[in-house]
């Protein structure tokens, strides 16, 4: 039932084929067959949510994968309510972004190569989201993972671009590993990888005592792909990518499959008070820390990096404290506000000639009108102002975290009073104030085509609006509705909100803490008036002023340094023994040695061919001799 | 068979001295001719003992081996002489010692 399913993905995938086979030949068409492909898939999804919607799960099974022993895996999808909204974000986002990208990387010269990149990407995703087993899920993850690779190193000339690839991958890895080990935990203790299947068997997973150590190694995965402390050093460096790729992969979607997994999983996680605190608290302290760094960063891509760190960090504050639904309709608000902001800048960039330095801008409001507006959408949405998405997402989130712990709420507050600061810094420095554009570039300023400024709308669109879907309970209890979006998520996670203590907040604290947020959110942006504005406050006398704390955090907490000197050094010294010592010396030292006696060896033997055919002819003539003497004396 | 017949064993012995004679001549000999000659020796020292055999026992059969032996060593001389000759042209001897290309 329900075959065309298998179209969602698949569409991707031959876009990805065709334009990786013959990109060079179809060069402009390229991005066209690659926006199409998406479109196609898109459409299909929005008929899947269609059945969603009904009540029906779709699940298909094409054909059984690997059978080895005991161990099946099915070549299946499984499209809940939590799948089809992974789905119709990463195809919808994903549709708009390929479309900006027509007009993003027009002029370059593999723009083949990178849409079929991007369209490969996009396969991966939707087979992450939409395997009904861990190995395909592993499957999606991996093949994210090396899109993402590639994509950041699309600008492979240049050695800052190759090498963040490289970090990409590597701190990936790490997570990886250990997601990879969660996996075999999970067969070797139930003998089955389907959700289905350990959902069923939990209280087996239980009764062998390995939810903990599983859950946190799978949540190791996701530390790793969705950026947060310790593995997110990554992120930052990523934005050497192609604008349109940090707006796909490293905001919208890809970034957010360890949310996806979690929630995925959910029956598992919370059987596990210590995984879910331990998730809490990696998410709290990474949506502070990030932001902080946000702060002082003056790279316009660098500081949506990590203002994507810091709301996935909110996102699984979400997960972590048992509302699941609330860290995925974070997950899709964010999707839409992150991508429009990341999009945004990469317009800025585009009509800049690609200068990225927040401070060599400036008044650049009335140049790029609708850019800017977009742009200024998105920052109403992140910061938290109703009635735009991100308020009533970020303030789900905060008020089940105050159900939690009140210690969660306030930190988790003080990262939106934070975020609110410095995407205000952001959008003042870069939109209004005085003009610091350099005079050369500020000839060339042009408002950007259609085919960038319309995904950029559609985009604006969502933001505002797509809090709507979600509006919490206590709010829209007001007027006699509910929270659909958690409604219609709910028969996912009815299995782990058995096992979590019921939530049931008073309206009065709810409105309570949304008061507080907006308040917040206000404080952080008249603050960051105050000072990028007004001029009330010199933000430069206050940089001198803590000029120990400015430097730290200027240097990103001298984390980078320190992975350096602590774990890269010793493994590169390391890495040069085994080459100088392990490798040079003993292996090829036994490689070389049993040449060397072979060699010494022939020294002797050679001389038995002396190069004089009468020589032979005399061993001949001895050996025809010694065999007739044998048959005759025999 | 005649009456006047010299035993077989003859015919043998002189046989096996030539062969031997030839083989002396190949192995010390070191004028690449010299060595040619000597396996004509060695050829003709088997041509005799076919014949002594085919004599001995009334059978045809070891004349026409003689023929087909006189055959190839005709062609034998023709190609190896050739061959000589371009070796000495080419490297101005014979002397099988200075031609050991099979020594690198």
């Amino acid at each position: 039932m329900h075959d065309f399913i298998w179209i969602i993905p698949l569409m991707p995938l031959l876009g990805a084929i065709i334009n990786g086979l013959f990109g060079h030949i179809l060069k402009g068409k390229a991005g066209f067959i690659a926006s199409v492909a998406v479109l196609i898939s898109f459409l299909y999804t929005v008929r899947a949510f269609f059945i969603v919607m009904d009540g029906t799960i779709i699940h298909n099974e094409l054909f059984t994968w690997i059978q080895a022993g005991d161990f099946t895996a099915g070549a299946a999808v499984l499209v809940d309510q939590l799948s089809i909204v992974m789905m119709l974000v990463v195809t919808g986002v994903g549709f708009l972004i390929h479309v900006y990208s027509n007009g993003y990387m027009h002029g370059d010269r593999t723009v083949g190569k990178f849409f079929s990149y991007l369209n490969l990407f996009l396969f991966s995703m939707l087979m992450l989201v939409m395997g009904d087993n861990l190995l395909l899920l592993y499957l999606g993850w991996e093949g994210v993972g090396v899109c993402s690779y590639l994509l950041i190193g699309y600008f492979y000339e240049k050695e800052s671009a190759s090498k963040a690839g490289l970090k990409a991958f590597l701190a990936n890895r790490v997570g990886d590993f250990g997601f990879a080990i969660g996996i075999f935990i999970i067969f070797s203790t139930i003998g089955t990888i389907t959700y289905a299947g350990i959902e069923g068997q939990v209280d087996k997973l239980m009764a062998a005592g390995v939810v903990t150590s599983a859950a946190l190694l799978l949540f190791m995965g996701a530390c790793g792909k969705s950026a947060q402390f310790p593995l997110y050093i990554w992120l930052p460096d990523a934005m050497e990518g192609p604008t349109p790729v940090s707006a796909l992969i490293h905001a919208a979607t890809m970034v957010t499959a360890g949310v996806y997994m979690v929630a995925r999983l959910s029956f598992l996680f919370v059987r596990s008070d210590v995984a879910m605190m331990v998730i809490v608290i990696i998410g709290t302290f990474t949506a502070l820390f990030a932001a902080t760094m946000a702060l002082v960063n003056n790279d316009i891509k660098r500081v949506l990096a990590y203002s994507t760190i810091s709301q996935l960090g909110y996102m699984f504050i979400g997960v972590g404290v048992g509302a699941f639904a609330a860290g995925v309709f974070h997950l899709m608000t964010h999707a839409f506000f992150k991508a429009l902001l990341f999009l945004g800048a990469g317009a800025v960039m585009h009509s800049l000639a690609d200068e990225t330095d927040i401070r060599k801008m400036g008044n650049l409001y009335g140049k790029i009108k609708i850019t800017a507006l977009t742009f200024i959408m998105a920052w109403l949405a992140i910061s938290g102002i109703p009635p735009f998405s991100g308020f009533f997402s970020k303030d789900e989130i905060l008020a089940h975290a105050f159900l939690y712990s009140p210690l969660v709420w306030v930190f988790g507050a003080i990262g939106a009073f934070l975020t609110a600061f410095y995407m205000s810094r952001l959008v003042f420095l870069t939109f209004f104030g005085e003009s610091r554009v350099e005079p050369e570039v500020e000839k060339h300023i042009h408002e950007n085509p259609p085919v960038m400024t319309i995904p950029l709308m559609v985009l604006a669109v969502l933001s505002v609006v797509g809090g709507l879907i979600g509006i919490p309970a206590g709010l829209a209890y007001l007027w006699g509705g509910e929270n659909h979006f958690a409604n219609f998520l709910s028969p996912v996670f009815a299995n782990a909100a058995s096992y979590s203590e019921p939530h049931h907040i008073s309206h009065a604290l709810e409105y309570g803490l949304m008061a507080a947020s907006i308040l917040i959110a206000l404080g952080g942006i008249y603050l960051a008036y105050l000072m990028y504005i007004k001029k009330a406050m010199d933000p430069d006398a206050i940089a001198n002023r803590f000029s120990g704390a400015y430097k730290v955090l200027s240097n990103k907490y001298y984390v980078d340094e320190g992975v350096e000197a602590g774990i890269l050094n010793p493994i590169v010294r390391f890495s040069q023994w085994l080459w100088h010592f392990v490798d040079t010396r003993v292996i090829d030292g036994f490689v070389n040695s049993a040449g060397k006696i072979v060699w010494l060896l022939s020294l002797i033997a050679r001389r038995v061919q002396t190069g004089y055919v009468q020589h032979y002819a005399s061993v001949m003539v001895v050996g025809v001799i010694l065999i007739l003497a044998y048959y005759i004396f025999r | 068979m005649g009456t006047l017949s010299i035993p077989l064993h003859y015919f043998l012995i002189l046989a096996a001295v030539l062969f031997g004679l030839g083989v002396i001549g190949v192995i010390t000999r070191r004028n690449a001719i010299v060595i040619f000659m000597s396996i004509e020796l060695m050829l003709n020292a088997v041509n005799l003992t076919f014949v002594a055999f085919s004599n001995y026992l009334n059978n045809v059969e070891g004349h026409i081996f003689v023929f087909m032996v006189m055959v190839v060593a005709a062609a034998e001389v023709a190609v190896g002489l050739a061959i000589i000759v371009a070796i000495f042209r080419l490297r101005e001897t014979v002397h099988v010692d200075d031609i050991r290309l099979l020594k690198w």
